[in-house]
């Protein structure tokens, strides 16, 4: 496909702005969408990625603000003029056709051969296993086989971008992990840039090459899956990302290289500057995996400060203890790195991280 | 299917209401009219005759009723060319019309109403039934005052200097129409709405997004997902339409006469009742055919 030299910011939105009535859905987002990636916009209800994604669609009109596909404004065209294709949330099937005639329902509209037709209409099918079902009617499929039916049909017409809302939320848990990994692998095989809308971090986390952390209508941090759990750009990423310890205090050191914070629980180090003023207010996050909890004081010279055990929760392949020092409770989650089975309840413990742990958050 | 725990006595009381229902004043009435087609004319005191001969006795059944129907016994004109044949063409025709009339009127008029906001939809609703708050009478009556030489309709035309003279609008074919296409209306257009209401809209966006123009989408995704809703309201309005006899009478030309208007003819006329029950009977029949395909349509919905 010819990109003229659009490959990195194939989709773009520039200040793209959604208002509806007073409410702001949609508060200037711009973002720069490589071609042939899957990109997630993650955040919780209401926080505009289906807005946002619906006027990728063509469903609403921006209120201000430009989308380009290969550097063209698409945002005047359309949903029926666009080369975007969706993939909807309940799926939308047309219950009254079967499922051959749901995945030719596009083809059709482009007026192609019926010998062409049929033939995509084959390949679709084959690409979804659902081959033996042609015939049937949406309802008389299972709900893994509809969505597949949904994604055939949404792939059927080869569009430059698919937009898939809440891929896999009408499925239930144990078939939404199996059901990933097929989608992947189906969306990378016909190598098509992919816009996802989810609320489920697991789900953008597997599925996404980046991720854009949506929040009150704003993108807060785009990165891929391990910059935004790792390096979170404020405290409302490191919280909705995964577990977290915000530790919130002022900042008493600042080197080129290590800073320190004066918390509730005592000096906290961080192995990297930043760049502000002395007795600023920051927070501090520490992912639960990276607390390690000791019976004895471990030999290391910072980070470690102490606590009373107060909840300990067994899942499985690790534990998660709570522990409370001064006001503040922490989280500490085991990933059976070395043995607790001796600590217990109003336990008196050592925790500690190391300085490369922590990252400090300005907003 | 869940079976529901109710004590079989009180399973059949529920059960046997409405077959007694249908018993008592539908199939017993229409075992009488039936019984009554077969016999012969009577006289001024009873106007039937018993069906079997106190003197032979031995039963008679006057097919004579029916055969009158479909020949004309004193030109000899062949098959199918009565009166009664005619009549029932017309009103098959009529209740056709006002049918689609209905349909193309109600359906906009449903699609409105469904799409609207939840919180207006009782509103609007309650617009299309009002009209079933006044007397039924009276609204035919007003048409006449639309309609007449000297109504209003006609007294606007020459106001406006579009017309010279009034135009003949009363007791034609259309005010006929004119007056059952709104009185049948509200029957459209509640099954239509019904029916609408619950579409998903979703299924519209689906459509767009996969390229159907917004009249495509309509046309292959909303048109044949309301197919029992149409089916519905269509059958609503042209059953009662075909054996209409209050709105041709009050609107209806003198000339074209519709079976009901026969049927009162022949019973209160020409005191023929054993011909009218016959003509009542096959009209029943009539009706019952498009009643069948109705439910062989929404048969297979299931």
């Amino acid at each position: 496909m010819a990109t003229g030299g659009y490959k990195d910011n194939y989709l773009v939105t520039e200040k793209l702005v959604k208002r509806f009535d007073e409410a702001l859905a949609v508060d200037e987002v711009n973002l720069s969408i490589t071609q042939g990636e899957i990109f997630a916009l993650l955040g919780s209800s209401g926080c505009g990625k289906s807005t946002l994604l619906r006027m990728l669609a063509g469903f609403e009109k921006p209120t201000s603000g430009r989308i380009l596909l290969g550097g063209k404004d698409v945002a005047s065209l359309a949903p029926y003029e666009r080369p975007f294709n969706m993939m909807f949330q309940s799926y939308a099937l047309f219950p009254h056709l079967d499922i051959w005639e749901n995945i030719a329902f596009g083809l059709k509209r482009e007026g192609l051969a019926k010998e062409d037709i049929k033939q995509r209409v084959g390949e679709m099918l084959d690409l979804v296993q659902l081959t033996p079902y042609a015939k049937r009617k949406p309802h008389q499929l299972s709900g893994g086989q509809q969505q597949r039916v949904a994604l055939a049909r949404s792939l059927a017409k080869k569009p430059k971008v698919l937009l898939l809302d809440e891929p896999l939320g009408a499925l239930d848990k144990k078939l939404r992990e199996q059901t990933q990994f097929e989608l992947v692998n189906i969306i990378e095989k016909v190598g098509v840039t992919c816009v996802m809308v989810t609320h489920d971090q697991e789900e953008a986390m597997t599925m996404a090459g980046r991720i854009a952390v949506m929040s009150k209508g704003r993108v807060l941090q785009v990165g891929s899956p391990e910059e935004v759990y790792e390096h979170p750009a404020n405290r409302f990423v490191a919280d909705f990302i995964g577990n977290v310890n915000l530790f919130e205090g002022v900042l008493s050191l600042d080197q080129p290289d290590r800073c320190a914070v004066q918390t509730a629980i005592g000096e906290i180090q961080v192995g990297h500057g930043v760049s502000g003023a002395l007795n600023m207010p920051v927070a501090i996050a520490v992912r639960p995996e990276k607390i390690e909890i000791h019976k004895t004081r471990p030999d290391v010279d910072h980070n470690v400060f102490t606590g009373k055990v107060k909840e300990i929760a067994y899942f499985g392949s690790y534990n998660t203890f709570i522990v409370q020092a001064s006001d503040v409770k922490i989280t500490e989650a085991n990933t059976s790195r070395h043995d607790l089975s001796d600590i217990t309840w109003e336990d008196d413990v050592f925790f500690w991280w190391s300085d490369a742990a922590g990252v400090v958050l300005r907003d | 299917m869940m079976k529901l725990n109710i004590p079989v006595p009180g399973r059949r009381f529920v059960i046997g209401v409405p077959y007694t229902w249908l018993v008592v004043f539908f199939m017993l009435p229409f075992l009488i009219l039936l019984y009554i087609s077969f016999v012969d004319m009577g006289n001024d005191i009873s106007p039937f005759k018993p069906i079997w001969n106190h003197e032979t006795g031995l039963l008679k059944l006057k097919y004579e009723n029916y055969w009158s129907i479909f020949r004309n016994a004193q030109d000899g004109t062949g098959l199918f060319h009565t009166i009664y044949i005619e009549a029932y063409i017309r009103s098959i025709w009529y209740a056709l019309c006002t049918a689609v009339l209905c349909l193309v009127i109600g359906y906009p008029f449903s699609y409105f109403i469904a799409r609207s906001k939840a919180s207006v939809r009782p509103a609007l609703l309650m617009m299309v039934m009002l009209p079933f708050w006044t007397s039924f009478l009276l609204r035919v009556y007003a048409w006449k005052g639309i309609l007449a030489d000297q109504g209003v309709l006609n007294q606007l035309l020459m106001a406006l200097g579009l017309i010279n003279e009034p135009i003949q609008m009363l007791y034609t074919n259309v005010s006929m129409l004119v007056g059952m296409t709104y009185v049948y209306l509200p029957f459209m257009v509640l099954p239509l709405y019904a029916n609408l209401v619950k579409m998903d809209f979703r299924l519209l966006e689906a459509a767009h997004d996969l390229g159907a123009s917004p009249f495509r989408a309509f046309w292959l995704v909303t048109v044949p997902l309301s197919k029992a809703g149409i089916v519905a309201g269509f059958m609503l309005v042209f059953i009662p339409c075909l054996g209409e006899f209050v709105i041709p009478s009050l609107l209806g030309g003198p000339e074209n006469i519709m079976i009901g208007r026969v049927v009162w003819d022949e019973m209160f006329t020409s005191n023929n009742w054993p011909r009218a029950s016959a003509l009542a009977v096959v009209m029943i029949g009539l009706i019952v055919i498009p009643l069948a395909i109705y439910y062989h349509f929404t048969g297979e919905e299931k």
